[in-house]
């Protein structure tokens, strides 16, 4: 497919450059276990110490899986601008990208991708390993990184975590874009962070708070980065809440992306009028 | 009695490797290669005070690392350093007080500050008697034409405007020693003759000891009557400019010498005919 | 020019080039503020959630919270140097010149870049402490004062020393040091809530290896005037952030080892 070549050169150098990193890959893993370890404890804590009447909509197996699952899978989510676009803006060379016979957002989406999945993917493994196996091994059953209960939910999964990687992209390049017309990467990349750690329920599962803010929580575009595919691993959303969660992921990747390209069209288009 | 003995000084470094593709970079996950680099083998000379010293030789040489043990920032595998009586790596505080150091294109000062913000804490830093500061300052301000740069900040100046700045904060403190690593290096023409002028009103109307690197030959020749030529870590030559360019004649009797060699190829002649090319 | 002096020098160079981006420092520091506040959010949501934990109240743990974030933005404030030090130093050489100037490297990189954005958690502490105060309808009587003061100094010790051990790792792998950020950001986040509520093996950790508990836990209990679930005697919460100190002291033994490292091996 020669159409996708570039796409996918752009995705496997980016990967390949990240392995190197070796002593980052231990130190974030360790990173990530303590900050689970940690929130897991508080949640249990509560849980525990709760009368059955609060009646939250997950039980503390899934909370603690849905932790695991979200540092394992943090790098997946829309930290901040890709650091080669800040890089780019800082140097001068934004509009070599220009240059290449390529579609500039489709490139730097790949590009954003390979970077979110490339950083994941080895925390992902250790993560599994030490908390799904290890921790199962040691007697931690409930506390544990759980498998999905059937196949069916397996499966959805896989769908939700593809389309959590492309809404995610998305929200990247809005970050992208504005790093370019701000020519300031550090204020844009942290800009989204507060909202993206609550909104998506990175901070705290979306079904934790109260029960008036649900409805409004789940369907928010950020939901679908990490509520969402977490909740559809576990069974918490099955059948219909399920479908629903794939759709809204899908709906809000595809609104973000259209926004993206028309924003990106324009201030490319007013880079070439002022020289770049 | 010499202000500086450098006896024999040995220093080796390690390299760790990296290996290229994909394969590689796993490999690098599990354990890396290292290799082992040579830096000085055998290097000995002394500097009496008030001597100009030109220290030249290709790139990965010793150069550099000479300069640090000389100034206390790195220890020797091997070997005796003395510089006023103290060994600096030993004595740092004490040595570095009497000391001043500058390294070409690099500065010392606060970039967003006024030069002369970074003066006043350079001399709270090395506590230096306000009388005698501001002596020492107007002194340097006016040798070295600083007057209208004072209140710049320093992200603000050229490099040859920082470099006089820069050679300026280096004797703010009245050290008896300079050290010079590549200061002409990156400066247009009236930024280095400014440079080289200044440094040699410095040692001979001064007495300050100067001890200078640099791969530019109209430096040395400007400067140093007595030049040092260092490769894969020992002394090649310890002399005049003279007695090289009379030693590289020597070796090559049957050439027709009409116009006296350029120093440039005095320098790399002498360099390839001891095997000294760049490591 | 004895070193406080220079300090004060120092801090006031720092603060006239931040100053230069008067738009920035004031960013900056709303950044940390929200970023920390977000924290209380969780708090509160589980609070509103579940109702209560096992006897503690949300104004016990804004004092938890609010007393800890104070210290460590102070620490924070006063230890940049040590936490870029790989990156801004090692790396690029500077660690040299620092080296050539006649004052202990301690002093040159506290003074190095005392950036005033740190205030926004240091804002966001005692915002959480005005919380937990309401909360509680807490007195702060003349000793009760007193104590907080003590948790934290004991915790700037602390967390100061942490930073330093980040650098002096720094000397040996100037790769990743997400590994420290475990210990001080995680250190933080874990003496939010009361230590009886984590797994034994955590809280000998938090107690014996990285004595956050020390600077949070327990004199907040004598603050609160509780006593400890777990049995720990009374007169242990004084003392304890004792635990701080000690810590630093250690944390300045490994920053001896890694400069001198550094000074046999160059750069």
């Amino acid at each position: 497919m020669e159409i996708a070549r570039p796409y996918v050169a752009a995705f496997s150098a980016r990967f390949l450059l990240m392995l190197q990193y070796r002593a980052a890959a231990i130190a974030g893993f360790l990173t990530q276990c303590w900050w689970g370890a940690i929130k897991i404890m508080v949640y249990a804590a509560f849980y525990r110490a709760s009368s059955p009447s609060t009646h939250p909509a997950m039980t503390l197996a899934q909370v603690a899986t849905y932790t695991w699952l979200n540092q394992g899978l943090l790098a997946l989510m829309p930290w901040g601008c890709d650091p080669e676009v800040a890089l780019a803006m800082r140097t001068g060379v934004v509009m070599y990208d220009r240059l290449r016979p390529v579609d500039a957002y489709a490139y730097w989406y790949a590009r954003a991708a390979a970077f979110m999945t490339s950083r994941a993917l080895p925390r992902a493994i250790l993560m599994v390993l030490v908390t799904g196996v290890g921790m199962r091994l040691l007697g931690f059953r409930e506390l544990s990184w759980a498998p999905p209960p059937n196949a069916a939910q397996s499966a959805l999964f896989v769908l939700s975590l593809v389309l959590m990687v492309s809404l995610s992209s998305a929200f990247m390049m809005l970050l992208n874009i504005g790093v370019v017309v701000t020519l300031n990467d550090r204020w844009v990349s942290q800009s989204m962070n507060p909202l993206l750690v609550v909104l998506s329920g990175s901070l705290v599962p979306l079904a934790l708070y109260p029960d008036w803010a649900q409805r409004a929580l789940f369907v928010q575009p950020f939901a679908g980065v990490v509520d969402i595919p977490f909740r559809i691993y576990s069974g918490n959303l099955a059948g219909v809440p399920a479908y629903q969660g794939l759709a809204l992921q899908l709906f809000w990747t595809v609104v973000l992306v259209l926004v993206g390209r028309m924003w990106m069209e324009h201030v490319m288009r007013r880079l070439e009028v002022q020289g770049g | 009695m010499p202000q500086i003995i450098v006896e024999r000084l040995a220093k080796s470094y390690f390299v760790s490797e990296r290996q290229a593709g994909a394969l590689g970079a796993l490999k690098g996950l599990i354990r890396r290669r290292r290799r082992r680099i040579d830096a000085l083998a055998d290097v000995s000379f002394s500097l009496e005070r008030g001597e100009l010293l030109g220290f030249i030789g290709p790139n990965g040489a010793g150069k550099s690392t000479t300069i640090k043990i000389l100034s206390g920032i790195l220890r020797p595998d091997a070997g005796r350093v003395e510089v006023d009586g103290l060994v600096p790596y030993e004595d740092r505080i004490r040595h570095v007080a009497r000391i001043g150091v500058v390294f070409g294109q690099r500065t010392q000062l606060w970039w967003d500050l006024p030069v002369i913000d970074g003066f006043d804490l350079l001399r709270d830093i090395y506590r230096v008697d306000r009388a005698q500061y501001a002596r020492s300052r107007d002194e340097l301000v006016a040798m070295l034409r600083l007057d209208r740069l004072l209140d710049q900040p320093v992200r603000q100046l050229s490099l040859g405007q920082r470099m006089r700045a820069e050679i300026a904060a280096a004797l703010l403190h009245s050290p008896s020693i300079l050290f010079l690593d590549e200061p002409t290096i990156g400066l247009d023409a009236p930024s280095k003759l400014a440079v080289r002028e200044f440094v040699k009103r410095l040692n001979r109307e001064r007495g300050v000891t100067v001890l200078l690197t640099t791969h530019d030959m109209h430096d040395i020749d400007a400067l140093a009557e007595r030049v040092i030529v260092i490769g894969h870590g020992r002394v090649l030559a310890d002399g005049t400019f003279d007695s090289l360019r009379a030693q590289i004649a020597a070796e090559n009797p049957d050439e027709i010498d009409e116009s006296p060699l350029a120093i440039e190829e005095v320098i790399a002649r002498f360099y390839h005919l001891h095997g000294a090319t760049e490591a | 020019m004895n070193a406080i002096r220079l300090l004060i020098r120092y801090g006031s160079a720092s603060i006239r080039a931040q100053m230069q981006y008067p738009f920035n420092a004031i960013m900056l520091g709303i950044g940390q503020f929200t970023a920390t506040m977000i924290d209380m959010i969780a708090i509160w949501a589980l609070f509103a959630r579940f109702g209560a934990l096992d006897g503690w109240r949300l104004g016990d743990i804004a004092m938890f919270f609010g007393l800890v974030s104070v210290s460590f933005s102070i620490a924070d404030f006063l230890s940049r140097g040590f936490d870029v030090l790989g990156a801004e130093f090692i790396k690029t050489g500077q660690l040299d010149r620092l080296l050539l100037r006649p004052r202990t490297m301690t002093l040159q990189l506290v003074g190095n870049d005392m950036r005033l954005s740190r205030f926004g958690r240091t804002a966001q502490g005692l915002l959480v402490l005005a919380i937990g105060t309401v909360n509680l309808h807490f007195d702060w009587t003349i000793a009760k004062v007193a104590i907080a003061l003590w948790t934290l100094a004991g915790g700037v010790a602390l967390f100061f020393g942490l930073m330093v051990i980040q650098g002096a790792i720094s000397f040996w792998t100037v790769e990743s040091l997400e590994a420290m950020n475990v210990l001080t950001y995680g250190g933080v986040q874990a003496a939010q809530f009361p230590l009886s509520i984590y797994a034994r093996w955590f809280r000998t950790f938090l107690i014996f290896v990285v004595p956050i508990g020390c600077v949070a836990y327990f004199p907040v209990l004598a603050l609160l005037g509780k006593p400890d679930p777990l049995g720990t005697p009374a007169w242990f919460f004084l003392v304890s952030p004792l635990a701080g100190f000690a810590f630093l002291g250690v944390s300045f033994v490994a920053w001896g080892l890694g400069l001198g490292k550094y000074t046999s091996t160059g750069s």
